[in-house]
């Protein structure tokens, strides 16, 4: 038994499966610049918490994701009962996810935060695509501008942004 | 947030949070709600103690008593001529639901081609 290994790095052990099945490296996306930053506004238990989930949710009722570059995503309304949350998603083990969408997709856990007035209140909606997407330009030029919109039209204060 | 350390490490964000937990728990254990209301609750306390621009922090929890979950990640199968075994699921172009009764509901609640709360954006 061994503990506090390093993080798994998932860009090396891709490029390892890759050159195994004979495939060129992936792509990463690399960022070298310093980031752009935006400073907490206002106090959190003021704020106005969105939430943007990759995990491949969708909500009872909706279409479900496709696993071939899908840059679509789903409205999930901030209230839902978490029973009507589905997951699907081809690069992760959705058992857990299934069971408990909290664990990828933190919605309850937002709503008990502001119950408990540890944030001011959860953004009218969420937002869940699936993520797996190869094509970067798709999300760079199409799927993030369309959340980042839809986010500033719910006036949210502060995103968190769930990857799997 | 993220549990791909190298991969976030790359994009080089504003500011992250990185859990060392096996993808698909990127915001905690299934079921254990005051686990996940900590991560959450750290979480959102970084975006004011958080600084620098590109820090990523590590949050203290640990998945298991042992790290051997890491040995198993992303390690292909080899058949019996030692080639390794493409064991990722095909990507199939077909909407994939959780449960078949979901896409009768989908399939219901259909107006023409959209469906409510569904953005495909390269078609707006």
């Amino acid at each position: 038994m061994q503990n506090n290994r390093p993080p798994v790095d998932y860009i090396e052990r891709t490029r390892e499966q890759y050159a195994s099945l004979g495939y060129p490296p992936y792509e990463w996306v690399r960022h070298e610049d310093t980031p752009p930053f935006a400073p907490l506004r206002k106090p959190l238990g003021e704020s106005r918490i969105g939430l943007i989930g990759s995990g491949g949710i969708y909500m009872q009722g909706q279409v479900a994701f496709h696993y071939r570059d899908d840059i679509s995503f789903r409205i999930i309304p901030a209230k839902v009962p978490m029973a009507q949350l589905r997951v699907t998603h081809f690069a992760y083990d959705l058992t857990d996810a299934r069971q408990d969408p909290n664990v990828v997709f933190p919605l309850a856990t937002l709503r008990d935060l502001a119950r408990l007035s540890r944030i001011g209140e959860v953004g009218p909606n969420a937002y869940a695509f699936m993520g797996g997407i190869y094509s970067a330009r798709k999300v760079r030029k199409t799927l993030a501008p369309a959340l980042a919109d839809r986010v500033q039209k719910d006036e949210v204060d502060v995103v968190i942004l769930v990857p799997v | 947030m993220s549990s791909a350390y190298s991969i976030t490490a790359s994009v080089n964000p504003p500011r992250a949070v990185y859990l060392d937990f096996p993808l698909g728990h990127t915001a905690g254990k299934a079921h254990d709600k005051p686990l996940q209301r900590r991560i959450i609750i750290d979480t959102l306390s970084a975006l004011d103690s958080i600084q620098v621009p590109g820090t990523m922090r590590r949050l203290s929890y640990q998945w298991s008593e042992s790290d051997d979950w890491k040995d198993r990640v992303m390690r292909p199968s080899t058949n019996s001529g030692g080639k390794t075994n493409d064991d990722r699921i095909e990507r199939f172009p077909e909407p994939q639901y959780q449960l078949p009764e979901d896409q009768q509901a989908a399939e219901a609640q259909m107006t023409g081609n959209s469906c409510p709360g569904c953005i495909w954006p390269e078609k707006v």
